[in-house]
């Protein structure tokens, strides 16, 4: 599978999870997207710098060849999926611990 | 850039006070689960050639799978970053409801 394959399966995973699984619903909070805003400024800073300079490098055969920041649009949906994924796991477990 | 990243974030943990440190046990229990499979990804993508790193910009430690040290930093400090930021928007919007 390519990088561009990969990077949209791992958001339909962490979003199902999100939203059917686990059903968090995160995607639904304004708490949770006023953090990835803010999460996203970061990525596309440190993404621009990693990139730019040529630290990481990216085949073109595995990816769509969009790039924002000079990285490829592939990293912003693996960033978010990442992102998703861990608050997804924190929420859920502050709500358990909570709970008892 | 990992340094980076643990400054623009750890402060929250002291100014905010959002005791995500203090809760390192349930940080560790969110963060490893994902982080996991987002290695096992780092890991087919390296062997893959989807994307790959400059040597003299790495430090050249390797750990399993052949990924540098920094992609095991990075997948450390960037959901401990995440976190950080939702509970610091947490702190600062209370009324924001989150899960249940």
């Amino acid at each position: 599978m390519t990088y561009t394959q990969l990077a949209l399966s791992a958001v339909v995973i962490a979003v199902t999870v999100d939203l059917f699984v686990i059903k968090t619903t995160l995607l639904k909070r304004k708490v949770f997207w006023t953090s990835y805003a803010i999460i996203v400024g970061f990525q596309l800073l440190t993404n621009w710098w990693l990139t730019s300079r040529n630290i990481v490098m990216y085949s073109p055969d595995a990816i769509i060849g969009i790039r924002i920041a000079s990285a490829p649009i592939e990293d912003l949906l693996f960033g978010f999926a990442l992102v998703l994924g861990v608050l997804i796991n924190w929420i859920r477990l502050d709500a358990s611990n909570k709970q008892r | 850039m990992i340094g980076f990243t643990i400054f623009g974030s750890i402060w929250l943990e002291f100014v905010l006070k959002v005791k995500v440190l203090r809760r390192y046990k349930q940080a560790i229990k969110a963060i490893l689960p994902v982080s996991l499979i987002f290695i096992v990804w780092d890991a087919y993508a390296i062997s893959a050639g989807h994307w790959w790193f400059d040597k003299e910009q790495i430090l050249g430690i390797f750990g399993p799978f052949g990924i540098p040290l920094e992609e095991y930093l990075f997948f450390t400090v960037v959901p401990l970053a995440a976190i950080l930021t939702i509970e610091a928007v947490r702190t600062v919007k209370k009324h924001w409801q989150v899960y249940k």
